[in-house]
């Protein structure tokens, strides 16, 4: 945890509300985007018990699992939730735009101009917390590989086609979260967080409604107290008046409200099977009540995500937000296209080089996103000057200087800058000018770190000619701000393809006995 | 000698010596059918350097070509500079990147050409670059040998990359230092065989189990004080002895302690090797001032007492560029060079001999007659894992060829007590059970341990073990 945010948690202590950590929203938030709130079964992990969803806080849709350990009653439950999710995630695979690129022929080199469909826009899904990403990770892993009745080998409990689409839906979407950054599928309590500091622990702030807490606390309480409340208050009958935010579920609502409920579900199933009278009207009853009882359990979570975008929608957006969200298109495409091409579903393990790929790319992304963070937003980057990773400040002079070592002298000029931040600055040091109107990099060639004064030499971003271009330097009386660090994150290096794996690594996949992947080791 | 002498063990000279020949001759002249790696774990100073230029000089006698990986700049320039040294007869290929250009000491030898690219090379008898460099190197012929430095420090996706380049390979490195890192979340392939964020070592072994580690058994740099303990703490499993015994390394003070607690730490550890130096305990910032006042106070008089080194390689005052300031974070060095640069002690080194100030990670490698350490765990009010690492400890702990000073906060056995090593337990990570470890722990444990990826050896058990040590050479601040 950084000094500013420690600080600002300090200052949440002792005002007893939220204090902010950004002054922009960090994170795209669409305009139409799916809230989505699942809970898990005690018994069984990754097991669904319910859903909620919906893109309209007023019109909120249940899906319930009666009996969480029967696989025919979860398979229903999948089914009727990929009715649900899959036309919003379709939603948005028809309109395009068309990107213009070229590729290289690799054998001629030669150039040839390709054009690219890239989706307008994308979905998003946004979840309580962390463990809701977590629980759908497990759902698509359980469900991807799920055979069809259009299988070759249908097996004996064919499931219809949409089911193993969610899954390999979801995969994805859990996955692009694990990239710094991303934007399709977020998690509230992970949102909040990123934008205001509260004064409980970053465990606590796992907690949803805690953590909302903190924002709106009622009248003559202070955060750490409405936050104490929204996790342990319990009502007469013993039930938690907010509960948990889920995946799982709080062990005594099972325990004396769910429990019975799905007994009383099994008797009537079993008095239907056995061919009772009312046995219809029992069942319908007993699904009636589990719906309720769930609906209550699953609602003041639903309006805590809701109020969480509320808050985070009056927000600014941040300058680089529209720059990351259309990787995030890409990423949508790009997956639009696999399932449109008829490619498996993503396989159980990644192998070595689709491994390394994705860390490479998480590592690029995570350096991308904090360089974006500190331009957009002087918070952010005054954590960075705290850090001693960057110095803002006026400049007091601008010196002409040349570099006469070549045939014709280039300018380089230098640049003294009066700061009172204490950057690690070492003479030499190369140092980035920050939301110039260039790129531009100088080099640190003194410091006087009593008088607060940082002279840098100026070496590019002035245009070609032997004068600098007008107003490509900032002139005395300025402000200005460099950064230690780069500006964009360096490119990964190349990988060999997974069919060039090398003998360090196993050899390439294919090669590989196949036993491991096709069953899993504890069935 | 007589048939009736009874048999000694080998002097550490002759252990070393017989360690070295096979490693030599498994990587020169493998037997038809060997593993195409060859892995040497190698504890603190215990001749690795050495070792690679050997087995440099010795494959290019035998005829080959071969190329190096190093894993930082500095490391390649350090090695360019020995093998060009030692093996004038060679020609040595320095590889760089566009931006960062070789050290002086690198390029100062006629038998050295530098470029940045690697057709200019290619005819070289050895070719020597970052791992990072050698990843971008396309177009060439695979090298039939390789050696790849300070391989544990490697991560295993950078040897994805850069295995394509050559056939066999003689692995060297430290098991015991700092693992490589990352700063995204990689539970997704914790257990993978091929985690991308894992050491390289870890990958290639799990990969060709028929690799059987060789080991360098005896640590010329770490005094009799040191070795034992750092063996102990830190490779409970494959020990290793001093190269020197106890008297052969002596620390003289020129002029006698002043009767202050620094002083008094200062003659602790010339006599004993170790000495730790606690302040009052109290939670502070990072860059704890009184911690870092004392660090900087303990160099100053370090100096000022016009210490002698005395030792096999003779007699030698221990002036500012045989001292090192170890720490665990950037920000607490910056702090200690401020406060030794009020003090008028020199920290840059551009400007002549200076006191190394710098992290565990950045004096991985490097060795020097005395180290001042400030203890990772001082002041804090949490064990968090970063500050856990037995790497971290390790390497600030096993710079030192006479003595090393800790200071810290005390308390940090109570803060030890307090943080458990709490990290989800991660299912059938790639870890392997080395040889001869069955009778240690026990054949049932092996499988078991095998399956949850169990650390060896624990920080926290570490930690203990040094901290326990050290508390028999403690001296009190203020």
């Amino acid at each position: 945890m950084s000094l500013l945010t420690t600080l600002a948690r300090l200052e949440a202590i002792r005002s007893g509300r939220a204090e902010p950590l950004a002054t922009v929203l960090h994170r795209h938030l669409a305009d139409r985007p799916m809230v989505l709130v699942p809970l898990a079964t005690a018994a069984e992990d990754g097991a669904p018990l319910a859903v909620l969803l919906g893109t309209d806080r007023a019109e909120p849709r249940l899906h319930i699992v009666p009996q969480p350990l029967n696989r025919e009653r979860r398979a229903e439950f999948l089914a009727a939730l990929a009715d649900d999710l899959l036309p919003y995630l379709d939603s948005f695979a028809a309109a395009v735009e068309l990107i213009e690129g070229s590729e290289k022929e690799p054998a001629t080199g030669e150039k040839t101009v390709t054009t690219r469909e890239l989706c307008l826009d994308a979905p998003q899904l946004i979840v309580p917390n962390v463990g809701s990403v977590r629980h759908l990770a497990l759902l698509g892993r359980a469900t991807r590989f799920r055979r069809t009745a259009e299988d070759p080998d249908p097996g004996p409990y064919p499931a219809p086609t949409r089911v193993p689409l969610l899954g390999r839906w979801l995969t994805h979407l859990t996955e692009r979260a694990q990239v710094p950054g991303s934007s399709l599928l977020l998690p509230m309590t992970g949102l909040l967080a990123r934008h205001w500091a509260t004064g409980q622990s970053l465990l606590e702030d796992q907690h949803l409604a805690a953590q909302l807490a903190w924002h709106h606390p009622p009248a003559g309480l202070t955060g750490a107290e409405a936050a104490e409340l929204a996790e342990t208050a319990r009502g007469t009958d013993g039930r938690l008046l907010h509960p948990p935010a889920g995946p799982a579920t709080d062990p005594r609502f099972d325990e004396k409200l769910l429990a019975p409920a799905i007994a009383r579900f099994d008797a009537a199933q079993a008095a239907a099977r056995q061919g009772r009278p009312d046995a219809a009207v029992d069942l319908a009853a007993a699904v009636g009540e589990l719906r309720h009882l769930l609906l209550e359990v699953l609602l003041p979570t639903w309006t805590d995500v809701w109020r969480g975008l509320d808050l985070l929608r009056a927000l600014p957006p941040g300058g680089h937000l529209a720059e990351r969200w259309e990787s995030d298109r890409w990423s949508y495409t790009g997956h639009r296209d696999r399932l449109a091409a008829g490619e498996p579903p993503q396989p159980r393990v990644d192998d070595a080089v689709t491994a390394a790929r994705k860390l490479a790319q998480r590592e690029r992304e995570q350096v991308r996103v904090g360089v974006q963070e500190a331009l957009d937003d002087p918070l952010a980057m005054a954590e960075r000057r705290l850090a001693g990773e960057a110095f803002s400040g006026v400049v007091t002079e601008l010196e002409p200087a040349y570099d006469t070592s070549g045939r014709t002298p280039k300018p380089r000029p230098l640049l003294t800058v009066h700061t009172t931040d204490r950057p690690h600055a070492d003479l030499g040091r190369e140092v980035h000018r920050a939301s110039g109107p260039a790129a531009q990099k100088a080099e640190v060639v003194a410091f006087d770190a009593a008088a607060g004064l940082i002279t840098v030499r100026v070496v590019n971003g002035m245009g070609r000619k032997k004068e600098p271009e007008a107003g490509s330097l900032p002139q005395p009386g300025e402000p200005v701000t460099f950064t230690l660090f780069e500006l964009a994150p360096r490119q990964s290096a190349p990988l060999p393809e997974p069919d060039d794996t090398p003998w360090t690594h196993g050899g390439p996949p294919s090669a590989a006995p196949r036993s491991a992947s096709v069953s899993e080791e504890w069935a | 000698m007589s048939l009736l002498t009874p048999p000694t063990p080998p002097s550490p000279a002759a252990a070393a010596d017989a360690a070295v020949a096979a490693i030599l001759a498994a990587t020169v002249h493998p037997a038809p059918g060997a593993p195409r790696g060859v892995v040497v774990d190698s504890p603190p100073g215990a001749g690795k350097s050495t070792l690679v230029v050997k087995a440099a000089r010795e494959l290019v006698a035998a005829g080959e070509r071969l190329m190096i990986v190093a894993q930082t700049n500095s490391q390649v320039d350090d090695l360019v500079d020995r093998l060009a040294a030692k093996g004038t007869e060679l020609t040595v290929g320095r590889l760089h990147s566009g931006e960062a250009r070789p050290a002086a000491e690198a390029l100062r030898h006629p038998n050295v050409t530098a470029s940045s690219k690697p057709a200019d090379l290619l005819e070289l008898d050895v070719v020597v670059s970052t791992a990072a460099k050698w990843q971008w190197v396309k177009d060439v012929e695979p090298w039939r040998h390789a050696i790849v430095d300070e391989a544990y420090q490697m991560r295993s996706d950078a040897l994805l990359a850069v295995a394509r380049l050559f056939e066999r390979a003689l692995f060297v490195g430290d098991p015991g230092q700092l693992d490589p890192f990352t700063v995204v979340g990689t539970e997704q392939w914790s257990g993978l065989s091929y985690d991308p964020s894992s050491s390289a070592v870890v990958t290639l072994l799990a990969h060709n189990p028929a690799i059987e580690p060789h080991r360098l058994p005896v640590s010329w740099r770490l005094p009799a004080s040191a070795a034992p303990l750092i063996s102990e703490a830190f490779y409970p499993f494959t020990p290793f002895r001093a190269g020197t015994g106890p008297g052969d390394r002596l620390l003289l003070p020129g002029t006698r302690s002043d009767g202050s607690a620094v002083d008094a730490t200062i003659d602790e550890a010339a006599e004993y090797g170790w000495a730790l130096l606690e302040l009052p305990a109290r939670h502070t910032v990072r860059t704890d001032p009184q911690a870092v006042a004392a660090v900087a106070a303990l160099v100053r008089r370090l100096l000022d007492r016009g210490l002698v080194a005395s030792s096999e390689q003779g007699r030698v005052p221990l002036t500012a560029g045989r001292i090192a300031v170890g720490t665990a974070h950037r920000d607490q060095a910056a702090a200690v060079r401020a406060a030794l640069g009020a003090l008028g002690v020199p920290v840059d080194p551009v400007a002549g001999p200076a006191v190394s100030v710098d992290t565990a990670n950045r004096l991985q490698g490097r060795e020097y007659d005395m180290t001042v350490v400030l203890h990772p765990l001082s002041g804090r009010p949490d064990a968090t894992a970063f500050h856990l690492e037995t790497g971290r400890l390790c390497v600030l702990a096993s710079r030192h060829r006479h003595a090393c000073i800790v200071v810290a906060r005390a308390g940090i056995p109570e803060l030890l007590d307090e943080h458990p090593a709490g990290d989800p337990v991660q299912l059938g990570s790639a870890m392997r059970i080395p040889a001869g470890w069955e009778e240690k722990i026990g054949g049932q444990v092996i499988g078991l341990l095998e399956r949850v990826g169990a650390q060896f050896p624990d920080g926290w058990e570490a930690n203990y073990r040094v901290l326990q040590h050290l508390a028999e050479h403690r001296v009190r601040g203020s």
